[in-house]
């Protein structure tokens, strides 16, 4: 006697992205912390001292927030106009920014006023940063100029007017404290060498540059501007290494993960790319609600801030092995291991004489119930909400399965209301799933032969197949102009192809996915 | 056309075992069931066959024990001829001629009759003479019944071989001998209800007057009061969705089985018809229910060719498999080239590997995995095509299942052979490779087979090629799926034609795919086409030539020609071009070069080498009926035959099935001669069944034997003798009660046995002294208690239980003569 061989569930091939060790790390992050700023989030910038508190700057203020903390830690006010570009010098302890008024504060992390100010530029400063001496600081300007700034004194030292247009951003050189490097919106990215007077290397990145970024090694830059990221080889004179055009909408931020390996780029598309920094290809994809303007990873990528335009602050928290393990914790209510395994590993020993007893095998609900010929019983366990919404294929699988002993008319008859709506739903939710159309098809035309005399008598249940026709006809209009989409497709492949003699085979890697056009 | 006398065509196993129900023995020991032209004998413990009763020249169509001598059966045959057997040595006692085709027939205890079912639908007493001849006429006919159903299950004896019940349509007969009349019972053609009343078959209470019929739409009818022409009453049972095909009461009457195409055994309670035992799932439609005469097992046969005995706890105990035939070989006939098994499509959704050297089912390889639902008119997935990679590691199999309105549902799934299980697992699903039906696989053969490479032609006017790709995925992706998976490599098509069949060359570097007329010729490493054939009729099949002839392709259309190209020529060169008549089917040979064309409507089989245009064999008329398969099975050890027209028989054998599902091969006289001598020698002592022990004590059997033979020149020639070692004493002399667990005792005991050859050598001498001894000790012991070779004997005696008295006492002879043997036994 053979047992009842179970339903078989089919494994539709996953649509979505792979699953690699990238996809994996970079989904090990909390649900995000959202913060409500003031205004556009322009910058972000970690403190480069433990505990990594990170300098928000947003209209006219800069809030220092703690690793953990969803208040800011410490805030500045005294900006008259919209601040720029709050950075932390190397030890942590003095943070400057720019500001609307073309003044750059210095302040001093763990007090309230300016301890300097700077003032010589003509229009707004949107770059500021220290130099890797700790003694100076660079600014960049809308009024074109870039100049050093000594602390002590808050004097002048350089200014530089080769740019053409505003200057949007920049970064000092951690190894080397005459380097600096700033990026125009006059499409160009300049290294300028304090010890002369001239800039060293001018690159042309093509569109206005609205970030820089320099690899711990300083042998490469990558520049960010319109859609566009490109790397930079400094080394050899400023040689473009690698165009990349990975997203849709101006690309506004630009970071590394503390490793180095990875790149990540943001953009007013509201996505953040992460490139592999062997091959740059987009490993992952993080998505936000708004267009983001602002970028930084905290060391160790412990957290991922980003800031929007619609003046939210998002920061993700990596989950810690303990988080991780707390959660195996809760989940694991149920008797423990030892009880499952009770006797089974035991192993018999040289004398023992062993008595094996039938393994008892278990079956699914919908299993048992199919086992029993009970058909609209299955159905309906495997339509219960929790199968239908999580697990649609083992719905599909048994939808199938009736289908194929020919009792599927028996099994959706005799519903009422709540149960036919319930039937309804699932059709409408999978029906143009290509995967499960074939069958749904068969099991929809059923459901209309028994339920048509019934129509008008619920409204829910009208409601639904109004839903439903809808539905079909919107996946009919598809079909039609991905068929269209499709003949003209053909036609260009046509027309490039080198006539041959033979007909050259078209190469079909998803057979299973193939589209489906009857309704 | 020559004439080749000396090969000959010959049936090769795999008859059917369920064209009629299957007796048990008396003793419930042996099982006996009709299978084609002879008669076998199975054991009901170890599903062994352990004889076949032949000597028919027809079908037989029925078995029977004979009611006065259980050791002894009837056997009936379309030949007109019933032959009584002794079972046991499977020895033809008496054949009596009846002169018409029996059909079936039937014997009850008390009548000396027989009765048979010959021609005309009248059931026929026959009175046996009796006689001491070998050969006897039977010349008392008498006509019982007239317009009888030809099945055999629609008669039945009634309580003591009182009355003979038959069903006939809507009409159950009712025959008394002793009134010498017959009562007539009527059903409507349709009840209110819709259901079929049409009898199926009938089967009679032993103790009760009570008549049970099947009908066709699943009721079970049980009539009483039968002996009144009005006042006949019957009550209804009903389970059966579908018609029952079998109805059984066992012996003592108090259940009564019924099976039918769901497949489950049902066990009634008489008279307590609502309490029943289910026996669920028995794998295919049951045909037959026989019940062993003292009711301890029951036996079903089923429609797949199979015989199950089920205890009468309702647990199967054990299944007799024969090949399974079903209505038709969707996939062709292949060999697995490891365990060199025939495979096709047996059960629904299953592929068997069938052995043809011990004419025996290896196993089902279940392709569909799923619940078959026995319903008739069900659409199931069935496997259409399979094929095999030249080393065994891989097999590909394509299950389909065709709805009226609903779309062409394909599965093509990839096997790889497990060492460890020591069968195919799935490797990959590939749902819907194609739009449509696929025509032709076929793996490519490559001597390294570093990469496999499978393409699948379909009716959507594509070829595909599959090849097994490693995990594809570099440091950066997870390990999930470390086994390498098939994937989808090319597709290609030519013109929008419809390919019908691929092949692959020797060398694996060439692929053959013919479109049409068209023959197309594709280089696998870059999937460019090198060139094609054009021939105006549609090619049929393809094939390259083997070893020598690899140069060659050959290939049947449609317009009845055999063609061959020649390949290095590279032009449309078709040298040999020999026309035919209606071409039906050609097989390649893999190990030589040889090919074989059967012509349907010839009946005939041509043998080609592919370089000469001449055949090298040819036959008309090899059997009755088209040869719709044929395979070419490479043979264990070579035939040394030197005649040219024999040859090609050398290395292999060509085995092929007919219309009929008959499994047919060639032979050579020679060969059949050295079958018939191995088959002589090789005479079974069957009356114990054959477990572990029994071979032990066979061969224990033996050696006493020799040993009486040699007599009291025994010790002289004696080489082994017993050792006395003190694990023997101990194991022998200490009560059983007291003595550690076996399993220690026994690895003592063997390594006590185990003496190096030196020491043998010097220890002949003394051995025998010492054996003498231990002799006397054993005797002595036997006659202060007899208790402990009793023992012994009644653990041998208990797996012999039938023991004739001659036996047993000749056991006892022995046993007094000469006690070495337990000594012996163990040694040995």
């Amino acid at each position: 006697m053979a047992s009842f061989k179970p339903t078989k569930i089919q494994v539709y091939p996953k649509l979505g992205e792979k699953v690699t060790q990238d996809t994996l790390y970079w989904k090990n992050y909390k649900a995000p912390v959202q913060i409500k700023e003031f205004g556009a989030v322009t910058s972000i910038d970690f403190s480069p001292v433990t505990p990594h508190n990170f300098a928000v700057t947003a209209f006219t203020r800069i809030h220092i927030y703690g690793p953990f903390s969803q208040e800011p830690v410490k805030s500045f006010t005294r900006f008259k106009d919209t601040a720029y570009c709050g950075r932390f010098r190397s030890d942590g302890q003095l943070l400057v920014a720019g500001c609307e008024d073309s003044v750059v504060r210095l302040f001093d992390v763990s007090g309230k006023v300016a301890l300097r100010l700077f003032k010589g530029h003509t229009k707004a400063v949107h770059l500021t940063d220290f130099t890797s001496d700790r003694y100076q600081i660079l600014t960049g300007s809308d009024d074109y100029t870039c100049r050093l700034w000594d602390i002590p004194n808050a004097t002048e030292l350089t200014t530089y007017r080769e740019h053409t247009d505003y200057i949007r951003c920049g970064v000092t050189s951690k190894l080397n404290r005459d380097l600096f490097i700033t990026g125009s919106y006059d499409h160009t990215v300049k290294l300028f060498d304090a010890r002369v007077e001239k800039s060293v290397i001018t690159m042309d990145h093509g569109q206005p540059v609205e970030s820089v970024l320099l690899y711990p090694s300083e042998g490469l830059l990558v520049s960010a501007g319109g859609r566009h990221v490109k790397v930079w080889d400094l080394l050899k004179g400023g040689q473009p290494l690698v165009s990349l055009k990975n997203h849709h909408k101006t690309v506004t931020s630009l970071a590394l993960s503390s490793n180095g390996q990875r790149l990540l780029s943001a953009s007013l598309d509201r996505h953040v790319k992460v490139y592999s920094t062997t091959n740059y290809k987009v490993v992952h994809n993080f998505d936000y609600a708004a267009s983001i303007l602002s970028l930084a990873l905290a060391p160790d990528d412990e957290s991922i801030v980003v800031g929007m335009t619609n003046s939210i602050l998002s920061i993700k928290h990596r989950k810690n092995q303990e988080d991780s393990k707390e959660i195996a914790g809760q989940q694991r209510r149920r008797p423990s291991y030892r009880v499952f395994v009770k006797g089974k590993n035991y192993v018999p020993k040289q004398d023992d004489y062993l008595v094996s007893k039938p393994v008892k095998e278990h079956l699914a609900k919908y299993d048992k119930q199919l086992r029993r010929f009970n058909v609209s019983k299955a159905l309906d366990t495997a339509l219960e909400t929790w199968i239908r919404f999580r697990k649609p294929e083992i719905t599909m699988a048994v939808i199938k399965e009736l289908d194929r002993r020919g009792t599927l008319k028996n099994a959706l008859a005799g519903r009422d209301e709540r149960g036919l709506s319930q039937l309804l739903n699932f059709l409408i939710g999978n029906f143009v799933d290509a995967r499960f159309t074939p069958v749904l098809v068969t099991a929809a035309e059923m459901i209309l032969d028994i339920y048509q005399s019934i129509i008008g008598q619920s409204p829910l249940v009208d409601r639904q197949l109004l839903r439903l026709q809808d539905l079909v006809e919107k996946e009919l209009d598809y079909q039609k102009e991905l068929l269209e989409v499709l003949g003209m497709l053909d036609t260009m492949f046509a027309s490039s192809l080198p006539r041959k003699e033979v007909p050259s085979p078209t190469v079909d890697h998803f057979p299973t996915c193939s589209l489906n056009t009857d309704s | 056309m020559v004439e080749h006398g000396d090969i000959r065509v010959v049936h090769c196993g795999g008859s059917k075992l369920n064209f009629r129900d299957p007796v048990i023995t008396h003793d419930s020991r042996f099982l006996l069931c009709a299978s084609g032209e002879a008669v076998k004998v199975f054991s009901t413990s170890t599903e062994e066959c352990i004889h076949e009763l032949r000597g028919h020249t027809g079908l037989v169509t029925g078995v029977l024990l004979r009611p006065s001598n259980h050791l002894q059966v009837y056997s009936s045959s379309l030949d007109g001829t019933v032959r009584l057997w002794d079972f046991t040595d499977g020895i033809l006692i008496k054949t009596c001629v009846i002169g018409y085709p029996i059909y079936s027939f039937y014997a009850s205890a008390k009548h000396e009759n027989i009765f048979v079912f010959a021609e005309r639908f009248q059931l026929v007493a026959v009175h046996l003479p009796q006689s001491g001849d070998q050969l006897v006429e039977a010349r008392e006919l008498s006509a019982v019944l007239s317009g009888v159903n030809p099945n055999p299950a629609a008669i039945a004896f009634g309580r003591g071989g009182e009355f003979i019940a038959s069903v006939n349509d809507l009409q159950l007969e009712v025959y008394f001998f002793k009134k010498q009349k017959s009562y007539r019972f009527f059903l409507k053609e349709d009840n209110k209800k819709g259901g079929w009343n049409t009898f199926t078959c009938v089967a009679c209470h032993p103790k009760d007057d009570c008549i049970a019929t099947g009908h066709e739409d699943g009721k079970i009818r049980l009539w009483r009061n039968f002996n009144h022409k009005k006042e006949y009453t019957y009550s209804t049972l009903h389970w059966h969705h579908s018609a029952v095909s079998s109805l059984c009461f066992t012996p003592e009457g108090t259940n009564l089985l019924s099976g039918g195409v769901e497949s489950v055994l049902i066990q009634w309670r008489y008279k307590q018809e609502s309490e029943r035992d289910f026996l669920p799932r028995l794998g295919a439609a049951i045909t037959h229910i026989t019940v062993s005469p003292d009711g301890s097992l029951f036996c079903t046969s089923h429609s797949d060719n199979k015989i199950t005995i089920i205890q009468s706890c309702v647990k199967v105990s054990a299944v007799i498999q024969g090949l399974v035939k079903g209505d038709s070989i969707r996939t062709d006939l292949m060999m697995d080239p490891r365990s060199k098994a025939l495979v096709l499509n047996g059960k629904p959704g299953h592929l068997q590997f069938y052995s043809l050297q011990r004419d025996k089912l290896l196993y089902n390889l279940d392709i569909v995995q799923q619940e078959y639902i026995h319903e008739s008119g069900l659409q199931q997935f069935e496997v259409v095509k399979a094929a095999f990679d030249a080393s065994g590691l891989w097999l590909a199999t394509v299950e389909e299942r065709h709805q009226k309105a609903a779309e062409l549902e394909l599965n093509l799934k990839l096997w790889a052979f497990d060492e460890q299980t020591q069968s195919f697992v799935l490797n990959t699903t590939i749902s819907a490779p194609h739009d449509a039906q696929i025509t032709a696989m076929s793996f490519r053969q490559t001597a390294d087979s570093q990469t496999t490479l499978l393409v699948s032609t379909s009716k959507d006017g594509h070829f595909k090629a599959w090849q097994l790709a490693a995990p594809a995925h570099t440091e950066d992706y997870i390990q999930s799926v470390n086994c390498p998976s098939w994937l989808c490599d090319f597709v290609g098509a030519y013109h929008g034609l419809v390919p019908e069949c691929c092949s692959f060359s020797a060398d694996g570097s060439l692929l053959a795919v013919a479109f049409q007329e068209v023959v197309t010729v594709w280089s696998p490493a870059t999937w460019e086409l090198t060139f094609f054939f054009f021939s105006p009729p549609s090619i049929s099949d393809l094939c390259f030539g083997r070893l020598s002839c690899s140069k060659y392709l050959l290939g049947t259309t449609a317009s009845n020609l055999l063609c061959c190209w020649n390949l290095l020529t590279c032009s449309c060169k078709t040298s040999p071009c020999i026309k035919v008549l209606s071409t039906q089917n050609f097989f390649c040979d893999s190990l030589n070069r040889f090919i074989s064309l059967f012509l349907s409507f010839l009946l005939s089989v041509f043998v080609f080498k592919p370089s000469e245009p001449r055949p090298l064999f040819s036959r008309k008329a090899v059997c009755s009926g088209k040869v719709t398969q044929a395979v070419f099975a490479p043979r264990e050890e070579m035939l040394e035959s030197c005649e040219e027209s024999s040859q090609w028989l050398n290395r292999s054998q060509l085995y092929f099935l007919t219309q009929q599902m008959d499994l047919m091969t060639f032979t050579t006289k020679a060969e059949e001669d050295r079958l018939l001598a191995s088959s002589k020698q090789l005479v079974i002592d069957d009356s114990v069944a054959m477990t572990p022990f029994y071979l032990l004590l066979g061969k224990h059997r033996q050696q006493q034997q020799e040993h009486r033979d040699s007599d009291s020149s025994l010790w002289a020639e004696r080489t082994a003798l017993p050792q006395t070692s003190a694990s023997i004493k101990e194991l022998l002399q200490t009560p059983a009660h007291v003595l550690p667990s076996t399993s220690y005792l026994c690895s003592m005991f063997v390594q006590s046995l185990l003496i190096s050859v030196s020491d043998a050598r010097s220890a002949h001498a003394e051995e025998e002294m010492e054996s003498e001894k231990e002799e006397e000790d054993s005797e002595e012991e036997m006659e202060s208690s007899r208790s402990k070779p009793e023992l012994v004997a009644a653990a041998t005696e208990s797996d012999a239980p039938a023991l004739t008295k001659a036996q047993a006492r000749e056991l006892r002879r022995v046993r007094k003569l000469d006690h070495s043997w337990l000594a012996g036994l163990l040694d040995s």
